[in-house]
C-alpha cells in the first residue's frame, strides 16, 4: 500500500537511471534531509525532549555521524570491491594527525632547506589530512594486487601497528609536546566558530550527506561496477578487461580519503584532544563490524551498523538506571557486553548480510502488500 | 526476523522514556569509575573510597550542611570516548549538574580539559593530569590538587640523591624509566629530562605498551644497560608484571620506584615475594587507618552499605579515594560559606577550589591527620602542595621509609609556566587576571 508504485512510468533515461527509482524513496529521503537539517536544529532549539538535551546531539547523534561516515569509507572498500582491511583505526589517525598538522603548521628540516607552510583554516585541514590518508591507504594497498581475503587483512593490520607507532613515536606529528597528547585548533569555517552542540552536529552532518551522496553515485557508476566485479571474481574482471591494478588502488584511495575525513571529525569535533590510542586495532574492528552487521556493500548498511554497534551499548547501559533497578555499574557493563555480543550472534544467524538485507526483504514485503510472498 | 526486530526496536523505544526524577535539593556529584577492564585491580578501591566518603557524609552528617549528596557512577573502562561520553551523560543531571569530574585517567583528563571551560564544570585531578594546568590562569577549570607527575619526578629524583649520597654523586650514574605509553607515562619525561641535565645523570626512557602485560624485551634492554635507578610509571596489570620481569631478569627491586600510582596493594601483592623491597612515591598519604576510618567503619561498614571491602578500607587506593572526595567535599563547602547552604552550580565549586583552605587544625577535625599535609589552594595556584614522601613494602604492608620531601619549584615553576603559555598560544586563550578575582 505504501510502497504502490502504480502509475509511476519512467519515460526517460535519466528517470530510469535514477539513483532512488520509486517516488515514495525520494519523498522518504526528502523528509528526512528536512527533519536532520531543519527539524532537528528546531527541536534542539526550543528544548523538546529529546532533542533538547545535549547529550543527544554530543554523545549519541555526533559519534554516530563521524562513525557512519568511516563506515562508509570502509564499505567501499571492503563490502564493494572485496578487500578485507583491518587498517581504518590507522586510516583514520592519519586523518586526524595530519589535519592537525596542517591546522597548526608544518614545517619539514629538509637538508638545510626548510620546507614551511602556515598553519592552514580548518576546512581544508581536514581534507588535506583526508588525502594523506588517500596516500597512505595505496601505500598499504600495494600488497592487495599480490594477495587476497584474510591474509590481505594480516598485511593491512601492518598499517595499524605502523602508525600507531609512528604516532606514538615521531615527536614531529604531536609539535614535540611533552605528554603526546594534542588538542584540536578551534573550530572556525569562515569566520564562524563552530562550538554549540547543535552547530558540531551540524557540521559533522553535513560531512556526511556529501560523502554519502558522493559514495552512492560513486558505486553505481563505471567505477563501482568495477569494484564489484573485482569483489566477485577478480580473475573474471580481469578477463573483461578491468585493470586491478587501477580498480583496487582507487578503492583504497577513495576508502581510505573518506575514512581519514572520519578521522580528523572524531578528533577535531568528538574528542577535541586525543592519543595515538584513540584509533588503536579496537577502532579497526568496531568499524569493521559495524560493515558486516550493517550490511556489506550498502551505503544505507553503514549508517544502521554504526547505530547498532555504538548507540546500542550506550542505550543498554542507562536501561537498568532509568527504570530505577539497583544495579552496580561493573554489573551493567558486563551485561552489556554478553547482550551485544548475543545480539550480534543471533543477528548474524537469522540474517547473515546484516541489516541492509534486512531492510530490503521489508521493502520488498511492502511492495508487494498485502499479498507479500 | 523482520517481527522480531521491529518488536525489539518498539521495548527498546519504551525503555529509554521516563527520566529518573532528582531531588530538588541534593548535590549530584557524578563519579567516572573503571571495574572492568585491565585497569579494574587499581580502579575498583579508588572508586570504592570515593563513594564511601560522600556515603558517609550523607549518614553522618545528612548531607553537606544539610544538602545531601546524590552520587552516580559511570563505567568508564579507562576508555577516552568512554569517558567523554560518560561526561556528557552526567554533566547536567540533579538540580545544579554535576559539581566536579574526577576521571582518574590522564586520557579522559586531556579530552575534558577541552570541554570543561564550556560546560563551567571544575576537574579534579587529584595528582595526575596534566602538570601545567597547576596554572590556574590559563587553565581555570582544572585542579592538578596535592601534587602532578612533575612533582613526582622531581621528588623521585631527589629521593635516588639521598640513597646514593647527594645531588653530587648522580653524575655518571644511569637513571631509566619504564613507563605507559600514553600521555600519563609520558608527562614526567620532561621533568626527569630537566633534572638529568642539571646533575649529569643519563636518563633513558624506555616505553611499554598498553595494557603493559608484554614487558620481556624491555626488561632485557634493563639487564643489558644495568641502570643504578629504574623508575616505574605504570597502572593497571603493567605495575606487578613489571616488578616480576625485573626480578626474572635479577634487577634489585629495592632499586625500583613506582610513581604513587604504582605503590598500592594490587600492584606488588600479585607479584609475590618478588615485590619486597620495591619503593614507591606516596601522594602524600600511604596505607594504613586513620580518623576517618573509624567514621567509615562505624557508620557505613557496620551497617553494611560500604562499597569496599572491610579488608581493603585503609588500602592506599581506597585512602585515595576517600582524600579526593574530601578535597570534593570541603570545596564544596567553603562554597556554601559565600553561596549559601544549596546544591552548588560547578561555577561556584570552582569558587570553593580556589579558595578551599585546608590548615592542620581542619585536616584533624576531617579525621586525616597523618594522611595529608595542608593545603591552600588559590586563583593563581591550583595544586596548593609539592610534598610527597617513599614507601617501600617489606612483603606484608606499606612502610614509609623517608621524610616529606619538596619539588624544587626553580626547576618546575618555569617549566608549569612555558607549558601553560604554550597552550594558551595554541588554543588562543587570554589568561585570568588573577589579581582581579575575588
Amino acid at each position: 500500500m505504501l510502497y504502490r508504485e502504480a502509475g509511476q512510468f519512467k519515460t526517460s533515461y535519466a528517470a530510469d537511471m535514477a539513483v532512488f527509482p520509486i517516488r515514495q524513496d525520494r519523498i522518504a529521503l526528502w523528509l528526512l534531509l528536512a527533519f536532520v537539517f531543519i527539524g532537528i536544529p528546531l527541536l534542539a532549539n526550543f528544548q523538546i525532549w529529546p532533542f533538547g538535551s545535549e547529550y543527544l546531539l554530543r554523545a549519541i547523534l555526533v559519534p554516530f555521524l563521524i562513525l557512519s561516515l568511516a563506515a562508509i569509507g570502509l564499505n567501499i572498500l571492503t563490502g564493494y570491491c572485496g578487500q578485507l582491511s583491518l587498517g581504518s583505526g590507522a586510516f583514520m589517525a592519519i586523518g586526524a594527525y595530519c589535519a592537525y598538522k596542517f591546522g597548526t603548521g608544518v614545517n619539514i628540516p629538509l637538508f638545510g632547506l626548510a620546507l614551511s607552510i602556515p598553519p592552514l583554516p580548518v576546512l581544508p585541514s581536514i581534507l588535506l589530512g583526508g588525502l594523506m590518508a588517500a596516500i597512505g591507504g595505496i601505500l598499504f594497498g600495494i600488497p592487495s594486487l599480490r594477495i587476497k581475503g584474510l591474509y590481505l587483512a594480516v598485511a593491512t593490520l601492518a598499517a595499524q601497528f605502523f602508525f600507531d607507532w609512528v604516532f606514538a613515536r615521531v615527536q614531529w606529528f604531536t609539535n614535540y609536546t611533552s605528554s603526546g597528547s594534542v588538542n584540536a585548533p578551534q573550530l572556525e569555517f569562515f569566520g564562524l566558530f563552530v562550538n554549540t552542540p547543535i552547530e558540531r552536529y551540524m557540521l559533522c552532518l553535513i560531512f556526511v550527506v556529501v560523502f554519502a551522496m558522493l559514495a552512492k553515485n560513486l558505486v553505481r557508476g563505471n567505477l563501482g561496477r568495477q569494484w564489484m566485479a573485482i569483489r566477485d571474481m577478480d580473475i573474471a574482471a580481469e578477463l573483461i578487461g578491468i585493470r586491478p591494478l587501477y580498480a583496487k588502488l582507487m578503492a583504497f584511495a577513495i576508502s581510505s580519503f573518506i575514512i581519514g575525513v572520519a578521522g580528523a571529525l572524531w578528533a577535531f569535533v568528538y574528542l577535541g584532544s586525543w592519543e595515538p590510542l584513540a584509533f588503536s586495532i579496537d577502532r579497526s574492528f568496531q568499524l569493521l563490524f559495524m560493515v558486516i552487521i550493517g550490511g556489506l556493500g550498502s551505503i544505507l548498511g553503514s549508517f544502521l551498523g554504526a547505530a547498532f554497534i555504538l548507540v546500542l551499548p550506550i542505550l543498554l547501559d542507562q536501561v537498568p538506571h532509568a527504570l530505577g533497578i539497583p544495579v552496580s555499574v561493573e554489573t551493567v557493563s558486563l551485561l552489556v557486553f554478553i547482550v551485544t555480543g548475543a545480539l550480534i550472534c543471533w543477528l548474524l544467524i537469522v540474517e547473515p548480510h546484516g541489516f541492509a538485507r534486512l531492510w530490503a526483504t521489508a521493502k520488498e514485503k511492502l511492495r508487494l502488500w498485502p499479498y507479500p510472498y | 526476523m523482520l517481527r522480531a526486530t521491529l518488536f525489539l526496536a518498539a521495548a527498546a523505544a519504551v525503555a529509554m522514556t521516563g527520566p529518573a526524577v532528582a531531588q530538588q535539593n541534593e548535590q549530584f556529584l557524578p563519579s567516572l569509575v573503571y571495574r572492568t577492564g585491565p585497569y579494574a585491580p587499581n580502579g575498583i578501591p579508588f572508586a570504592n573510597g570515593v563513594i564511601d566518603y560522600w556515603n558517609m557524609i550523607n549518614e553522618r552528617d545528612g548531607g553537606i550542611n544539610g544538602v545531601k549528596i546524590a552520587p552516580e557512577e559511570c563505567e568508564t573502562g579507562y576508555a577516552t570516548d568512554k569517558g567523554v561520553e560518560c561526561y556528557e551523560r552526567m554533566k547536567s543531571k540533579g538540580p545544579t549538574g554535576a559539581g566536579y569530574f574526577s576521571p582518574l585517567s590522564t586520557g579522559i583528563t586531556f579530552a575534558l580539559t577541552e570541554k570543561v571551560p564550556g560546560d563551567k564544570i571544575p576537574l579534579l585531578t587529584m595528582g595526575y593530569g596534566r602538570s601545567e594546568s597547576r596554572n590556574g590562569a590559563v587553565f581555570p577549570w582544572n585542579f592538578v590538587a596535592v601534587g602532578s607527575y612533575w612533582t613526582a619526578a622531581d621528588v623521585a629524583v631527589q629521593h635516588i640523591a639521598k640513597e646514593m649520597g647527594g645531588f653530587g654523586s648522580l653524575k655518571g650514574k644511569k637513571i631509566s624509566l619504564v613507563y605507559h605509553d600514553s600521555p600519563y607515562g609520558k608527562e614526567p619525561i620532561a621533568a626527569l629530562e630537566a633534572r638529568a641535565k642539571q646533575h649529569g645523570f643519563t636518563f633513558k626512557a624506555i616505553p611499554v605498551t598498553h595494557p603493559g602485560v608484554e614487558q620481556k624485551s624491555q626488561w632485557l634492554a634493563i639487564r643489558q644497560d644495568r641502570p643504578d635507578y629504574v623508575l616505574l610509571w605504570g597502572w593497571g596489570v603493567m605495575n606487578p608484571t613489571a616488578i616480576k620481569e625485573a626480578a626474572g631478569v635479577g634487577f634489585p627491586r629495592d632499586k625500583m620506584m613506582g610513581v604513587w600510582w604504582a605503590g598500592a596493594e594490587p600492584d606488588v601483592i600479585p607479584a609475590g615475594d618478588t615485590s619486597t623491597g620495591y619503593k614507591a612515591l606516596m601522594l602524600q598519604h600511604g596505607a594504613g587507618k586513620f580518623g576517618i576510618h573509624a567514621d567509615i567503619e562505624k557508620h557505613l561498614i557496620g551497617k553494611g552499605k560500604g562499597q569496599g571491602k572491610a579488608d581493603d578500607i585503609g588500602h592506599v587506593l581506597y585512602n585515595r579515594g576517600l582524600l579526593n572526595s574530601m578535597l570534593g567535599v570541603e570545596a564544596i563547602r567553603t562554597a556554601m560559606k559565600r553561596y549559601g547552604n544549596k546544591p552548588m552550580t560547578g561555577e561556584q565549586v570552582r569558587w570553593g577550589f580556589e579558595n578551599l583552605d585546608l590548615s592542620a587544625a581542619r585536616i584533624k577535625e576531617l579525621g586525616f591527620e597523618g594522611m595529608v599535609a595542608p593545603i591552600k589552594l588559590s586563583c593563581q595556584d591550583h595544586q596548593g602542595a609539592d610534598q610527597a614522601r617513599v614507601q617501600q613494602w617489606d612483603g606484608k604492608a606499606w612502610k614509609v621509609i623517608s621524610d616529606w620531601y619538596t619539588a624544587d619549584q626553580k626547576i618546575l615553576a618555569p617549566m608549569v609556566k612555558e607549558a601553560a603559555d604554550k597552550y594558551a598560544a595554541e588554543k588562543k586563550i587570554t589568561p585570568r587576571d588573577c589579581s582581579k578575582e575575588s
